[in-house]
């Protein structure tokens, strides 16, 4: 059998476990988990452009996709009406004032010599900048949040179609990836690894905490969509004539419907993606990065600026991530930064990375898939096992209940157990990189 | 090539010692032997396996074939930790001190394998590199070049060893700290321990040597004593630069 | 007057809470940093290294409350501590054989190990939940205070109090012992000596006769103790919960990075570096400096640098400035 065909029959069988969901569940859990796995393919292929091409650690996966789904409030939403009057510029400018002050402080530090002057120069500077944007962004702040509390209190978005904030999202990942990047490559893998994972967190506590950017806590609930309503849907006679062809319930392909339509935009972004990220790899480009991947130090002795090819790695990588973020938050029409688990969406995706294949495309995508099928599944097979287990046990016997509330976490052991089992009998992934 | 093999065989041997990291060997039917409380050294070109020889001795480099005897036993399947407890000493070329200890917990390390008192061994140490004692609370990465070298040196005899085997003792260190070096070497030998070392700087080292080796590609090209190896012509002209 | 009350006030609401949250974060990243000086990787499980040897820690004490037993004025975890960190180190020694071991015979880049200690995270994440659940646990008893706030009131008369709080007394006192007999054993003993050897150069170690797989289990061994130490301080200082221990790793990470990973002595400074910057920014001056300012220069705002809600953004701050301007630590680490 060749790799082709063994890879075709991995995806063949993966096909067969969504389709035996369909049946034995319902078409739409079956199609929930195929457009929750594109999603998670489309993470998995940027944290494996970033692991896989170049070998960089990002455990801050979730930070970056965290700033996708904002991409997605702040381009499809409508703008608060009165906000930006009431305290929207002055955001920006204080904003603004804030990145000076910070440059201004990073030219001194670069212009003056060592020493207590320069040092107190730069802390004067940094102290005095900090209480001005302070005072510049407090009271912006408050003006904003006061607009409709209930509902809105936040600036809005530009009201601009939902699809545009997939690019936008890439964009914003991108820039947080450069920042991260320049800060942290070229030391250890590990400082690369521990800074990811601080700026995820960071991402998220801006988040829930800057109401007046995507409300905070409070969430976004009514991004609008790229596809039609199902309320919309049930009410077309057209759509209802070819339901009643088909014999099937309005209501359930209504819903169908809408995944499917989904679903076509995921994968129309997933293969667009890996097309772009196969083409490079195959570039003059894709061929320094492989080589630098194998052997850095020769690379670098050769006069490659390795630093500098890897920042470009990881800033792709992001914007990968980034998309995956806007697409998530276009698929559920709403932001909620309480969500953003790291467990969920920076370790998850390490697993599906490496079950698939590190520095292989279509091993990260079916790592994605696959990945995001057990973690579905798992938690419904954990309570099975354990009303099995627990069969013989009294009703109401607090062990009983225990154990049947353990099942739920079953699916952390699964994941971990999994990825100890894949590193250590098959570290190559599935379907091994080239 | 091998005057004394009527007689009793030297305290180590390696004998026709065949094999390399991968599929090609590096040394090939090399043999090196060392006598009780003689010093032998290993000179040869770079890439000529002198390093890779020690380490076959040591038990750093798997054998095809060929074999390594100790005083008489064969030790060719021991692990090098096995080895230093049969009695052989081994300085690395580099990081060959732990640079965050101090020198007296650097000659403790040494003597770990130890159980019993090392105190009079630690002493012996530091007469032997009286700077040392002086140095005994200092960490051993701040100290110079020459006497991180000594320190090696001093952690390597801890064990008490029947052999000490030095891997370019003096690469890197000035002239006049490696003649020091090689006094101290000389010193070492006079206690009765056999020195094997591998030496860039190979006419001094011919010098001090009681038995010399010149390899080239992994084999044997010429064997003598340090002083038939610097009247040798050819050695003269080939290794040792006129 | 007005100095002292704010010298009281600045105690009670930066220096106290500092101190200790310090004294537990310097425990936690000296667990951390002597698995990367010996085995050179950093281990992602260590938060829920933590959060397991605390929840062992628990359920003992629950056993002992159940049969009555306590320790007075001191919690009863302080009795049960020896048994979790026992069955954290057997825990972790069971990891190190199933998983670890293979990776470290083959020798492979720090990278992978990385990796593998996420596998482990995620197990040891899902034991935790399964067994102990998600909720929030508080298991202090005995004594709250050493003495309250009423208390301190009416001895100094003056307007700011004190609390001062057993748990607060218990994390300093036991890291300042745990500290103490970790520098001993590292610096006096043959084995603790034997673990510096190896960190500082392993085929030298190697070389000199030193087993490698009993300094690699010693090592475990401290780390699952400091681990378990750090996380009933934390415990009994806060209370118990799966997710907020697995968030401690990264200030521990960045108090091991700041101070030199693999430099224990880097990891205690760190812990500390870490903690009162993270009190320090996010608490409001206010109080402080209405006791200071003359009555007509009073600050309208709270003099708050951000809410405690960015606590997090304040350790990650530490860690950028470190990587920036000094990437190898306040003290030598082993990692450039």
């Amino acid at each position: 059998m060749t790799g082709t065909q063994r890879n075709l029959l991995m995806f063949g069988a993966m096909a067969a476990l969504i389709v035996l969901t369909g049946f034995t569940q319902s078409w739409n859990s079956a199609l929930a988990i195929i457009n929750m796995g594109l999603i998670s393919a489309v993470m998995a292929l940027g944290v494996n452009i970033q692991w896989g091409y170049a070998g960089l650690y990002n455990v801050g996966t979730m930070g970056f996709v965290a700033l996708g789904s904002l991409a997605a409030v702040l381009v499809g939403l409508d703008p608060v009406p009165g906000a930006w009057e009431a305290g929207g510029l002055r955001i920006f400018g204080a904003l603004a004032f804030g990145a000076l002050v910070i440059a201004l402080a990073a030219l001194i530090y670069r212009r003056m010599d060592r020493g207590k002057t320069r040092a107190l120069a730069v802390a004067a500077l940094l102290a005095g900048g900090f209480i001005l944007y302070r005072f510049l962004l407090d009271p912006a702040v408050d003006a904003v949040e006061a607009i409709n509390p209930a509902v809105q209190g936040n600036l809005g978005g530009l009201g601009l179609p939902i699809l545009l904030s997939w690019p936008v999202g890439a964009l914003l990942a991108a820039g947080a990836g450069w920042l991260i990047g320049k800060t942290a490559l070229g030391l250890r893998s590990d400082y690369l690894a521990i800074a990811t994972l601080g700026i995820a967190e960071i991402v998220i506590a801006v988040l829930k905490n800057e109401d007046w950017l995507a409300r905070g806590v409070k969430n976004v609930v009514d991004i609008p969509r790229p596809v039609p309503y199902e309320v919309d849907l049930r009410a077309n006679p057209d759509f209802l004539s070819v339901v009643q062809w088909f014999g099937a319930d309005p209501v359930s392909a209504a819903a169908v419907a809408v995944k499917l339509c989904y679903a076509g935009l995921f994968l129309a972004v997933l293969l667009l993606l890996i097309w772009l990220s196969e083409a490079a790899l195959h570039s003059p480009w894709g061929r320094m990065m492989r080589a630098i991947r194998d052997n850095e130090v020769a690379a670098s002795a050769m006069g490659k600026d390795v630093t500098r090819r890897h920042l470009q790695v990881f800033v792709l990588g992001c914007a990968v991530l980034g998309i995956a973020g806007a697409m998530l938050a276009t698929m559920e029409s709403q932001l909620t930064p309480g969500a953003f688990q790291p467990l969920r969406f920076t370790f998850l995706i390490w697993v599906m990375v490496v079950v698939g294949g590190s520095g292989n495309n279509w091993g990260a995508v079916l790592g994605g898939m696959l990945i995001w099928y057990l973690w579905v599944q798992v938690e419904p097979w954990g309570s099975s096992l354990m009303s099995l287990v627990t069969s013989g046990m009294a009703d109401g016997s607090p062990l009983k209940q225990h154990l049947i509330d353990s099942a739920a976490h079953m699916r952390l052991l699964v994941m971990g157990v999994i990825l100890i089992v894949v590193l250590r009998f098959r570290p190559a992934g599935l379907i091994p990189g080239k | 090539m091998s005057p004394d093999t009527t007689q009793a065989e030297p305290y180590l041997v390696g004998e026709a010692m065949t094999g390399g990291y991968g599929a090609a060997d590096i040394l090939k039917t090399c043999t090196i032997t060392a006598a009780k409380g003689e010093i032998a050294v290993i000179v040869g070109p770079n890439g000529a396996g002198k390093s890779t020889a020690m380490k076959a001795l040591f038990g750093m480099l798997p054998l095809r074939s060929g074999s390594v005897r100790l005083g008489g036993e064969d030790i060719t399947a021991l692990q090098p930790q096995q080895r230093v407890a049969k009695g052989m000493g081994f300085v690395p070329q580099t990081h060959n001190v732990f640079t965050s200890m101090t020198v007296e917990e650097n000659l403790e390390m040494g003597a770990f394998l130890r159980r019993d008192d090392i105190r009079k061994t630690i002493e012996q140490v530091y007469d032997l590199f009286p700077i040392l004692r002086e140095k005994r609370r200092q960490p051993a990465g701040e100290l110079s070049g020459g006497q991180r070298q000594q320190v090696a040196v001093g952690r390597a005899l801890m064990t008490e060893p029947q052999v000490l085997m030095l891997d370019e003792p003096t690469a890197g260190v000035s002239p006049i700290v490696m003649d020091e070096l090689f006094d101290r070497i000389i010193d070492v030998a006079r206690i009765g321990i056999t020195i094997l070392m591998v030496e860039q700087n190979a006419r001094q080292a011919l010098e001090i040597a009681d038995r010399g080796y010149v390899l080239v590609q992994g084999g044997n090209r010429f064997t003598g004593s340090g002083r038939e190896l610097l009247d040798n012509p050819e050695v003269r002209r080939t290794f040792l630069g006129g | 007057m007005d100095a002292a009350n704010a010298l009281v006030a600045f105690t009670n609401y930066v220096l106290l809470p500092g101190a200790t949250y310090g004294a537990q974060l310097a425990l936690g990243a000296l667990g951390a940093t002597l698995i990367y000086g010996i085995m050179r990787f950093s281990n992602f499980a260590h938060g829920d290294t933590m959060a397991f040897g605390t929840m062992a820690t628990i359920l003992v004490t629950w056993l002992l409350q159940s049969i009555g037993i306590s320790f007075g004025p001191l919690p009863t975890a302080l009795i049960a501590l020896p048994v979790g960190i026992i069955a954290t180190a057997t825990f972790v020694l069971a990891t190190d054989r199933l998983v670890y071991r293979h990776y470290r015979r083959n020798k492979v880049p720090s990278i992978i190990l990385v990796m593998v200690s996420l596998g482990v995270m995620f197990v040891m994440n899902g034991v935790v939940r399964m067994i102990i659940g998600v909720d929030d646990r508080q298991f202090a008893d005995g004594a709250r205070f050493v003495f309250t706030a009423a208390q301190f009131k009416t001895w100094t008369g003056l307007a700011e109090p004190i609390a001062l709080r057993v748990s607060q007394v218990i994390s300093l006192i036991a890291a300042v012992v745990v500290v103490a007999w970790l520098y001993w054993f590292l610096e006096k003993t043959r084995t603790g000596k034997s673990m510096r050897a190896f960190s500082d150069n392993e085929n030298l170690a190697l070389l000199s006769g030193i087993n490698p797989e009993r300094v690699v289990a010693i090592t475990w061994i401290l780390a699952a103790a400091l681990a378990t130490i750090a996380g009933v301080l934390y415990g009994l200082d806060k209370s118990f919960r799966p997710f907020t221990y697995f968030q401690l790793l990264l200030p521990i990470f960045a108090a091991a990075v700041v101070g030199g990973l693999g430099n224990p002595l880097g990891a205690i400074a760190g812990g500390f570096v870490v903690a009162f910057s993270e009190v320090a920014v996010t608490y409001s001056f206010r109080k402080v400096a209405t006791y200071l300012l003359p009555d007509d220069w009073q600050p309208d705002g709270l003099l708050q640098l951000l809410t405690t809600d960015y606590k997090v953004a304040v350790s990650f701050s530490v860690l950028v400035l470190v990587l920036l301007f000094k990437p190898s630590g306040l003290f030598k680490g082993k990692a450039a």
